[in-house]
């Protein structure tokens, strides 16, 4: 039997270490883009276009890591032009009359033609990809190692939702955030400038986004191409009023949507493939149900920030 | 519509006068010359599907009167009939190779009844009599390329179980699955192949999400039929498990766990539909081939391979230069328990039931 060394058939439980695994494996980018758009619709402010941002940051990433050999060395860079996409989105934003909508849909397309174009030389070559921590290292079963081998990113990702959540009670920074989101006049009768606060917490967001986007170069799938991201940057950003712009549960829902992701591939492996269309549409079916069953006709949808219920 | 002082009429005949003034000019730089459209649905240089048309097309730019344009991700929508479109009206295009799958039905089609006067050739569809005669398909029989990556795989598999990403199950991706399994079993009945069906040409994160859950059910070596193999074969290589290339060389991105792979070599065949053009010719409307006619090659040996895989393969690669292999050889059934070939009934490369493949062979697990 050759069950020994490959770790054997596991069969129904490959599913649910495939979930398992898929959940830590894809969820990061979902969850850094997801706590940087709540930051920033927690200021009362929507950034759509973290879409662009995720992507340029993806190629940023992969072309500094392919150019100085460090994989880090592209975090950072790419941290910091999604805080350029950020700064830029809320700049134009405070200008009168400006929506912030229509900011960002020009952005995501911006950014993702940007990263297209820039990033043309950069789909052949292979760039060094993030550390990752062996936490199945106590299990002799391939299938348990590779799925709990978890990348830096992520637990950086899972430690900064409790953080946030609870930053927006407990800190200053925290609470001038949520009332410059909640209450523009209450803001300003406080002292604090609206726009000014606004403007950092898209910046802030964008690096987030950025982040994510080099989590998708260099880790997972770990690789430059032009479909990279397949508009996870839009589902985190929905993922945001799903989580009801709490971080904590943001991570939750982003293990989800990473979880469900899983689902189609880890099925047809253990043998059910008929529908298999019908599993990849899986997160976007539940996220559906649960906003139809949370949704009320009477009132603004609990825990938004009150400009944007306006 | 009558009484309108500007009906839709006037602004189209308007608008064809336009056009026509700007004719001349347009015809007088293309005097002489050729120009050739290639249509790509992803980047091309995308380790794969495009990549390999994109070197093809290379190769025609070296040539004298020829003039090459280019447009990448054009998506399989009313998209291509624009690109096509501007093609043939902006640059004069007088050949077209438009080649995505999705393509053909009902883009290219329509686009070859309005421009009788241009030339399409798309790559992988099904012309037939019906067609306009302006159009035309051509395609290779790579799945042979992936039976020899079969045999090669069965030798290097310990767990005698492969993976296959598949895009979707259309003709052309059951073959190289069916061929696959095939070419493995020739070397060891026992071995079984689970595929897993995407979706989608491209999809970086299901593809790398696909290439695990096969590896966690325990395979060892890994194909695939998506358009940029890159994710599939650089996941399999980081899992420890072996890779088969497709569509064009992927060593590099696997080094000592990359095997062989199945590739296309596209340059001889549209040098050949150029210089039918240039002699005045149509170029052929149906156009098939395989390893013998240069149509697909395969990628040098890793150095996983060992000295008995290589003699096994590189006989097999010998009979198939001859022409004729059949890689569907009856008795044969499908995973379903269906009879495909009764005992004595083979399907040679070039037989046309192949270009309607609608089911898996016996071992394969999953489902077209």
């Amino acid at each position: 039997m050759s069950g020994a060394e490959t770790g054997g058939d596991l069969g129904l439980w490959t599913v649910l270490l495939a979930v398992i695994g898929g959940a830590i494996r894809v969820s990061t980018p979902f969850l850094f883009v997801s706590l940087g758009e709540t930051i920033t619709e927690r200021s009362g402010r929507i950034n759509l276009g973290l879409e662009g941002t995720l992507v340029f940051g993806a190629m940023s990433a992969y072309a500094t890591a392919v150019v100085t050999g460090s994989p880090w060395a592209g975090v950072l860079v790419a941290g910091l032009a999604g805080g350029v996409f950020g700064l830029l989105h809320g700049t134009i934003c405070r200008f009168p009359g400006v929506n912030d909508v229509a900011v960002g849909i020009a952005l995501m397309l911006f950014g993702s033609g940007l990263a297209f174009f820039l990033g043309k030389p950069f789909i052949q070559p292979s760039a060094p990809p993030l550390p990752a921590i062996p936490f199945g290292f106590w299990s002799d079963l391939p299938q348990v190692q590779a799925a709990l081998r978890v990348n830096v990113l992520f637990l950086a990702g899972a430690a900064l939702a409790p953080f946030l959540w609870w930053a927006f009670r407990n800190t200053k920074a925290g609470l001038v955030v949520r009332v410059a989101g909640d209450s523009a006049d209450a803001a300003r009768a406080m002292g604090y400038d609206v726009d000014r606060v606004r403007l950092y917490a898209t910046g802030l967001g964008g690096v987030l986004a950025g982040v994510g986007g080099a989590y998708l170069s260099l880790y997972y799938p770990g690789s430059w191409n032009e479909g990279i991201s397949s508009g996870q940057g839009l589902m985190a950003v929905a993922l945001v009023i799903f989580a009801r712009w709490n971080p904590l549960a943001c991570f939750g829902a982003a293990l989800l949507f990473g979880g469900a992701g899983a689902l189609g591939p880890a099925l047809q492996s253990v043998g059910v493939t008929q529908g298999y269309y019908l599993f990849y549409a899986a997160p976007y079916v539940l996220t559906l149900i649960l906003l139809v069953a949370t949704s009320s006709p009477d009132r603004a949808l609990a825990g938004a920030p009150g400009e944007l219920a306006k | 519509m009558a009484d309108l002082p500007l009906s839709r009429r006037h602004l189209l005949g308007g608008a064809a006068v336009l056009g026509l003034s700007a004719l001349p000019l347009v015809r007088a730089r293309a005097a002489g010359n050729l120009t050739v459209g290639f249509i790509y649905v992803g980047p091309k240089d995308d380790y794969g599907y495009n990549q390999a048309h994109a070197k093809g097309a290379a190769a025609l730019k070296a040539l004298p009167g020829i003039q090459v344009v280019e447009e990448e991700n054009v998506r399989e929508t009313t998209d291509v009939q624009k690109t096509m479109e501007s093609m043939i009206n902006l640059d004069s295009a007088g050949l077209i190779f438009p080649t995505s799958f999705g393509y053909f039905d009902p883009h290219v089609l329509i686009e070859a009844k309005k421009n009788p006067k241009v030339q399409f050739r798309h790559c992988g569809g099904l012309w037939t009599e019906s067609n306009p005669k302006n159009a035309g398909s051509y395609f290779g029989y790579i799945a042979q390329g992936q039976y020899l990556n079969g045999i090669v795989a069965a030798h290097a598999s310990r767990s005698k179980k492969l993976g296959f990403v598949a895009a979707k199950p259309i003709p052309q991706v059951l073959n190289n699955v069916n061929g696959f399994l095939l070419g493995a079993r020739s070397v060891d009945p026992a071995i079984t192949l689970q595929v897993i069906f995407t979706g989608e040409w491209s999809l970086a994160v299901k593809e790398a999400e696909a290439t695990n859950a096969l590896i966690d059910g325990g395979a060892d070596v890994i194909t695939c039929h998506v358009d940029s193999p890159k994710v599939v074969v650089e996941t399999a290589a980081r899992r420890g498990a072996f890779a088969c290339g497709y569509h064009a060389d992927q060593s590099a991105l696997a080094k000592d766990k990359y095997l062989t792979g199945a590739e296309w070599n596209w340059a001889s065949i549209y040098k050949g539909f150029v210089a039918d053009m240039q002699a005045g010719r149509a170029p052929p409307n149906f156009l098939r081939g395989g390893l013998a006619d240069g149509f697909v090659k395969m990628s040098p040996y890793g150095p996983a391979v060992s000295e008995a895989a290589r003699r096994n393969a590189d006989a097999v690669k010998a009979e198939m230069m001859k022409g004729g292999f059949a890689i569907i050889r009856g008795p044969l059934k499908d995973n379903k328990g269906n009879e495909i070939a009764p005992a004595g009934r083979t399907y040679a490369e070039n037989a046309i039931e192949l270009e309607k493949t609608n089911y898996l062979v016996e071992g394969v697990k999953g489902s077209a």
